[in-house]
């Protein structure tokens, strides 16, 4: 039930002829949790669409486990990386929410139980019990997102792609998707994020993939990369509020969490009395 | 500065549905102003927007009661057309708002200019304009439909501008784009701001909210919790009930104002990380 994830020197370019990726290196054990940012353009979809099958490499190898995507079709790669659409609307095609969760896992060829029982724990996992026998489309946007990452994660695949679920999300959402992940990792599931929330990169993400102009610039801890100014800039990124804060403060580099610099403060103005 | 957009007691629910989506609202919306709606989704942030740009009762029919007023008269009397010139909408979804009608940015762009009769040299001008301004013009003869997200928001957010409203209202326009294009975003708006536009805003992103808008409706369950100046509102206690996001910069202030920290003020943005708390550091 391993399913590592390698791609080896990596090129995808689309039929018109635009390169979106470029020589991209990366080794994703199982069950880990990386959140990979970047600019809009930097060329984040279309890596992980080959992870997945949904795109196949112009050069280079993707590895999925044992396969390389080269001799599987999507439809194989698929029941091992299951990947969340950006855009709900290009995923979602039952009447009611149950029948789009239950469609996965059924193709999966689950027993029935198994198809109830997971159908089930998706749906309460991403929030929309209320939801069962709704339209998706009467739902608000932010609550189709996770009717899309519920019909996903229902089918049990050892890899998941989650492409922007933070986008018009409220905090209440974010806190799902936290839980979510949480729920995800206990199950050894490696789930790969596309974002551009960078609070939520740093509360939940420890390894950080940063893309830019079609190419992966940084792999590393979030401590490391939103202090590098050569890695922001070039990616044109923008550090996380508490960093921001921080660097006004003129506060020791590497602070990323709101406990952190809460902490540091406390210690600065308990009670009104400046403390040395 | 005197009221463009007024709602008295009024509530709506959608044809199917059971329950009121908006409660007894009652709100004032001063002409050029910047009004930022906060509220968690499904507290009927879109609902209300659907009724400031006559989707409701235009389209959405249902039942609709109180008194909405544009500019002092009734808003039913408008035609949903009318309206369009008034009132710009951005959809929160940019996948949506592109209209499949034109195989170009460019003429994406032109189609609404088209649609109102304006001459065709002005309808150049003013398209090339925005493009500059939005800052695609590298896309102009692209598919609208081969667009990232991203770069369909932007054109969607430009197809409106370009039209010139008096009224803009605009549903979550970043939420598909990175920081430093959200930011530019904001910027776009806050000029549209600066040419006398009034801007109506859903949005998120409590940062760049409590940095650009005058003012904040916060809903809560389809009721108006709060209304006033972006900065009392943020102060007001009432407002933790929403449990609403606060800036990054209030959520830590206030933390730190439970344990004891005193503040010289509430701050709202980032810069007044270093000027909020009593006895700044340097001090003695």
């Amino acid at each position: 039930m391993m399913t590592k994830i390698i791609l080896d020197d990596v090129s995808f370019t689309y039929p018109d002829g635009t390169t979106a990726n470029e020589n991209l290196s990366l080794d994703i054990p199982s069950g880990q949790r990386v959140a990979i940012i970047g600019q809009n353009g930097a060329g984040k979809t279309t890596a992980v669409k080959l992870m997945n099958g949904l795109l196949k490499p112009t050069a280079g190898e993707v590895h999925v486990g044992e396969w390389n995507t080269k001799d599987k079709t999507t439809a194989q790669l698929s029941r091992k990386v299951g990947y969340v659409f950006q855009n709900p609307d290009d995923q979602i095609f039952h009447n009611e929410v149950i029948d789009e969760v239950r469609f996965g896992p059924r193709n999966m060829g689950f027993d029935d139980e198994k198809i109830e029982d997971i159908t089930n724990w998706a749906i309460d996992l991403c929030g929309i019990s209320d939801y069962r026998e709704e339209n998706p489309y009467n739902m608000p946007y932010s609550m189709r997102k996770f009717v899309t990452i519920a019909s996903v994660i229902a089918m049990d695949c050892d890899v998941i792609i989650l492409d922007e679920p933070t986008a018009g999300q409220d905090k209440i959402g974010l806190a799902l998707l936290g839980k979510m992940l949480k729920e995800l990792e206990k199950l050894g599931k490696t789930v790969i994020t596309i974002t551009h929330d960078m609070e939520f990169v740093t509360e939940h993400f420890e390894r950080i993939v940063v893309m830019a102009n079609r190419r992966i610039i940084a792999d590393g801890k979030a401590s490391d990369i939103f202090y590098q100014e050569d890695i922001l800039q070039e990616s044109m990124l923008k550090p996380p509020a508490v960093a921001q804060m921080g660097a006004l403060l003129g506060l020791p580099k590497g602070l990323l969490h709101k406990s952190e610099l809460v902490a540091y403060l406390k210690e600065q103005y308990v009670n009104g009395e400046k403390v040395q | 500065m005197t009221a463009i957009i007024q709602l008295e007691n009024v509530s709506y629910r959608y044809p199917i549905g059971e329950e009121w989506v908006l409660k007894d609202v009652s709100l004032e919306i001063k002409k050029g102003s910047f009004v930022s709606i906060v509220g968690n989704n499904g507290s009927g942030k879109t609902t209300l927007c659907n009724i400031l740009r006559g989707f409701i009762p235009h389209f959405h029919k249902g039942e609709l009661e109180g008194a909405i007023t544009l500019e002092g008269q009734d808003l039913s009397g408008f035609q949903l057309g009318q309206l369009g010139e008034k009132v710009g909408f951005v959809f929160q979804n940019p996948f949506i708002q592109i209209s499949g009608v034109k195989d170009n940015v460019f003429g994406e762009i032109a189609y609404g200019l088209e649609n109102l009769g304006v001459p065709v040299e002005e309808i150049y001008e003013r398209v090339e304009e925005v493009l500059t301004l939005v800052n695609i013009q590298h896309l102009r003869d692209k598919n609208p439909f081969e667009l990232s997200g991203g770069q369909r928001q932007r054109v969607a957010l430009a197809s409106i501008i370009v039209m010139e409203p008096d009224i803009l209202v605009i549903d979550e326009p970043s939420s598909q784009l990175d920081p430093i294009g959200t930011e530019q975003v904001f910027e776009i708006i806050r000029l549209m701001k600066e040419k006398g536009k009034t801007i109506i805003l859903v949005e998120h992103k409590m940062d760049l909210v409590a940095e650009y808008s005058d003012e904040l409706i916060v809903l809560d369950q389809g009721k108006v919790l709060m209304q006033g100046p972006t900065r009392d509102v943020l102060a007001d206690p009432l407002f933790r009930k929403a449990n609403i996001q606060y800036p990054h910069v209030t959520e830590i202030a206030l933390e730190l104002q439970e344990m004891g920290v005193d503040l010289n003020f509430v701050p709202i943005r980032d810069s007044e990380i270093t000027t909020c708390f009593k006895h700044n550091r340097g001090d003695v």
